[in-house]
Order: C-alpha cells, then structure tokens, then sequence
C-alpha cells in the first residue's frame, strides 16, 4: 500500500492538499437563500455499489439519487447522479401520553447490501426506525378480460372472448414502500442506526439506550445496553453514536459525551453494560476548562473498511484509533484548531453542541469531515497532508479544480485567506459521504447537495 | 481580539502556563464566566445532560394550560422567554409558544429544479 502511494506521487506530483484534485460535479437543491426548515438536509449517504446516494432532511422526505451509467465516449467524468426516487419517510407526529412533539427529521438513512432486484434502507427519526423497499417495475400486465385497460370494469356479459394477459414493458416507475416499521422501543431520540455484517440484524441507539432488533421482527427488540442510571440526578453521559464492526456480527462500539468509545462483545453477555474496551485519551489535568467536556463529546464514529481502526469526531478533530490500543489514537487531525479562541461566542450561539461527522474514502487511506463557512476537510493518512475546499455555488463549472481555502487565525491575513471572525458559522456542513468504490463525494451545505469527483484525464 | 485579552486573562489565571493550546481556551473560560457569574460549575452535570435530552422539543399540555389560566385569571400569564427549553413545572406553555404545526408536506427541493 505504501510503495503504492510512492508511485502515484511520482506519477502525479502534489497537488494542493493531496493527490487528488478535485471538481465540482453537480449541485441538489434550491438556489435561493432563505431555507426553509423542512429542506435542511439531515443525512447523507451511499449504497454498497457507490451506484445510489440517499439524502433525508427534516421535513422527514427521503431523496435517493442514481447514478448514470458511464458514458464511455465522454470519458472526462463519471456518471452524473439523477433523481432516482423520492418518498416521504416520516411525519410528524404527537406523543400523547407524554404532550411531546415527534420530529419527522430523519436522523440517519442506512442501506442494506443488494440482494435482489429491489434496493432496501433503514430510515430512522427520533422515534422509529423503518424498513423501505426501493423497487422498479417496467412491465405492467395488459390484456385483462374483466377490466378495461384504464381500470374499469368490463360488463362480464359483454366478454365473448377470453384471452391471456401478458405483461408488456412501460416507462420506468420507481416504488418506494415502506416493509417494516420498528417503533416504540426508544424513550430517548434515537441518534444511530447501524446493520450488522450478518445482514440479518441491526442496532438502535439513543441517548441512553441501544437496542438489537432482527430484520423481519418489528414487534420485539433487545436491549443490550442500558446507561440509563437509577436516580437521573447522576447522570453524567450519554450515548452519541454507536456503529456495528465492518467483518465481526458479535462486535459493536458507541461514543460518548465525554470523550469515551467503549467496544463491546455480544458473546459476553446478554446486557453489553460491561464494556470489552474502553477507549480513551487521557487529558492533561493543567489543560481543563469549563468547554474541555463539551469539546470532547464525540459526535460521529465510524469503523474502516478493514475494520482494523475506527474513527472519531469531537468538536475540533478527528481521531484515529487502533482497536488494539486503547489509551490513545495512533493519529489526531485538527479539523479547526483556531476555533479554540472562539469558544466563549460558539458556546453561546450554540454552536459548540454541533455535531460534525466524519467518513473514510473506499482504501482508508483518506478520511473527511465538514466545518464552517461551507468548508469540508480532507485528511490524507499516508502522506499526512490536508486540504481545505469550499463547497460553494461559485464554483460550479464542471470540471473546475476546486482551489484550496486557508483559514488565517490571526495576524496578518494573506491574499485569498479568511479570517477565522468571517467565518459564516450559519453555513455548517455536518454531513458527507464518501463513494464506498471512486473518488466520489456528496457534501451536504444546509439545504444543497454537492457532488464532487476527482479529475479524470 | 489577539494579544491584550490574552495577557489579562494570564493575570487572572495567575498561573505560569507555557503551552500555547491552553491560553485560548481558558480564555474563552474567563471571557464566559464574566458574562454569566451564575454559571455552574459542573458543565458535564445533569441540568445540562437534562437539556441535551429534552433536546428543545415543544409540548403542550392542555389541562396544565387550562388550569395555569383559571388560576391567573387577573394577571398575564408569562410568556415565554428567550429559553423555551425549560423543564416541566417552571413554566407553562402556551398555543402561541409552540411552532406552527406543518402544513401539507410538499416534494423536496433536492427532487426537483435544479439539476446540473
């Protein structure tokens, strides 16, 4: 893999923050300014082929986008996504029995691998947790002998004839329904869902809770974690996300508000309260501050493809861990050092308590977050550089090199940098996703989708 | 605000830091705490995990209201203030507090016009 890389930047040489320039491909959504709540884009994320991209936002809409097959003769770029399907996964609803409002927003979209012809996704908001099924029909049955071909009944006593109906091919129809509905297993808001490598079952997790459920039963669920306290008086974390390991069905891990990840084994025992490892940096006691905890809330994890490490977002940096050492990553990378200063107004504009996530290109070898003022960062493990880009309408020729964005903390501001009091904090991109096969990313702004690929000669 | 809060809050810190990372930061501390003196000490504790969550959510409870207004029938009822996040019990909430339920849900803007 090493000797690899070595190639490539003798063949390519450096450009910008890595190998990899990218460009812009294409933009989702409305061009106008004042965004509408229901458009806010909640969660993004591509199938296991690369070939699907699915978005929610909290008006509780699923957009699922496709990808065109390669146009062999224009080789310059891979296949643009187009709308493919869109339904309305969850609406709003009222618990009545406890006077609270249930958010329609949806909080996480998972895939399940292809197994047949139809496509299949988790959906989850706050609440429950549904089952889609994606399918297409391109034929439909023609030749009725009690219907008319608009649907209406035929007069049985004007049949003389009868005949086979066959099935002949009409416009492509995308359906989306929903299979399965897992609900009322959650007191708290759901902030994860993740399917297990055995296809078969998949966890839930919220802020104090995580239960296992098997796909085909939605009247049942097991609790296997459970930090709920006896006297909430003692409550001192929560659960911010949790995943299922890549390769082994017995493994999972979940973070917490304090900076935590425990990895847990189901064979060890029914309830995973007692964690297999415990994943922790230790803090320099002279360093603590009234933001130390708040900054070191975990808010995305995220296992490697070769399920080897694990990745980890917290407010200011991602950290990689190897799952055999647990006091301290083997890598840290800042994502917005200087926002350290700025601590006091992000508190209270709330800002503090946003939750970036993080993903890993299709080799582990590149890892990628958002931040503000509609930037993203790239963090290249083996040549140890990173870039900076702006996902940013200005931009939008295709095929344009996106030019790399600087950050001056303080000082002197050089040409084409930004001061870090510039810095938009309304225009946050907390959600990205990474083909799982080809230098593909989809980059979600508040309320656009951007499509980003690498340049292909 | 570069150098002159720095070396205040070195003053009031009163310590002989030499790490860079730790100025800012405990900066930003002294800077919020001037702001708010009430601030709790414990921002991990539970008031705080309480809020996270409740995560804001809205609610209205018809008999709380009713009663709350018959009790009050002279005075104003209190508004909600900047925070409507407060627990059960400090505050009662009313139609006007809660956001407008939402209307007829229309195809996202991401399925529609613009596709480049």
């Amino acid at each position: 893999m090493f000797l690899k890389f070595s190639l490539r930047s003798v063949f390519y040489g450096a450009g910008g923050g890595n190998d990899i320039q990218w460009c812009f491909s294409q933009v989702k959504g409305a061009v106008d300014d004042d965004v509408a709540e229901a458009d806010i884009i909640s969660t993004v994320e591509f199938n296991h082929s690369g070939e699907l991209l699915a978005t929610g936002d909290k008006g509780g809409r699923v957009v699922i986008f496709q990808q065109e097959q390669e146009n062999k003769i224009q080789s310059h770029s891979r296949g643009e996504y187009n709308v493919y399907s869109t339904f309305q996964s969850h609406e709003p609803e009222f618990d009545y029995l406890k006077s609270l409002e249930i958010e329609e927003k949806i909080n996480k979209i998972r895939w399940l691998p292809q197994k047949n012809a139809a496509q299949f996704l988790l959906s989850t908001n706050d609440k429950t947790i549904k089952l889609w099924k994606i399918s297409e029909r391109d034929k439909r049955p023609e030749g009725y002998n009690l219907k008319e071909e608009d649907g209406r009944y035929r007069d049985p006593t004007t049949v003389t004839t009868l005949r086979v109906p066959v099935f002949r091919p009409m416009d492509l129809m995308v359906e989306a329904s929903p299979r399965r509905i897992f609900a009322n297993a959650h007191t708290y808001h759901i902030n994860s869902i993740s399917i297990n490598s055995d296809y078969e079952t998949y966890l839930s997790a919220d802020d104090l809770r995580i239960n296992l459920w098997h796909l085909e039963i939605t009247d049942r669920s097991f609790n296997i974690v459970d930090i709920k306290p006896a006297n909430m008086e003692e409550l001192t974390e929560v659960i911010t996300a949790a995943e299922f390991h890549p390769n082994s069905c017995n493994t999972f891990v979940y973070s917490s508000s304090k900076g935590t990840i425990r990895l847990c084994d189901m064979r060890a025992s029914a309830l995973c309260d007692r964690h297999s490892k415990l994943f922790e940096e230790p803090e320099d006691p002279s360093n603590r501050s009234f933001f130390s905890e708040i900054i070191s809330s975990i808010s995305d994890v995220k296992f490697s493809h070769s399920g080897r490490y694990m990745m980890t977002r917290d407010y200011l940096s991602v950290k990689i861990w190897d799952l055999n050492m647990e006091n301290r990553p083997v890598e840290t990378y800042q994502v917005h050092e200087y926002l350290r200063s700025k601590l006091c107004s992000l508190y209270e504009n709330d800002c503090i308590f946003d939750k970036f996530e993080c993903c890993w290109n299709g080799s582990d070898s590149v890892v990628m977050t958002g931040s503000y003022n509609n930037f993203f960062r790239m963090f290249d493990r083996n040549t140890k550089r990173d870039i900076t880009l702006e996902a940013s309408r200005e931009n939008n020729k295709p095929r344009t090199v996106l030019k790399p964005r600087k950050v001056c903390a303080s000082g002197k501001r050089k040409k084409d940098e930004i001061s870090v009091d510039s810095l938009d904090f309304n225009k946050k991109i907390l959600h990205t996703a990474w083909h799982p096969k080809e230098n593909i990313i989809a980059v979600a702004t508040t309320n656009n989708l951007y499509i980003f690929q690498d340049k292909v000669n | 605000a570069g150098g002159p809060g720095c070396y205040v809050c070195y003053w009031l810190v009163g310590d002989t830091q030499e790490k860079e990372g730790i100025l800012p930061e405990r900066a930003e501390e002294a800077k919020l705490k001037a702001k708010y003196p009430s601030l709790g000490q414990k921002p991990g504790g539970s008031d705080f995990l309480m809020k996270r969550l409740q995560k804001g959510q809205k609610y209205f409870d018809s008999g709380d209201y009713n009663m709350a207004k018959a009790k009050m029938k002279n005075k104003q009822l209190p508004s909600a203030g900047p925070d409507k996040n407060l627990v059960t019990g400090d505050h009662i909430p009313t139609p006007q507090d809660l956001p407008q339920r939402k209307s007829s849900l229309v195809t996202s803007k991401l399925a529609g016009g613009q596709v480049e």
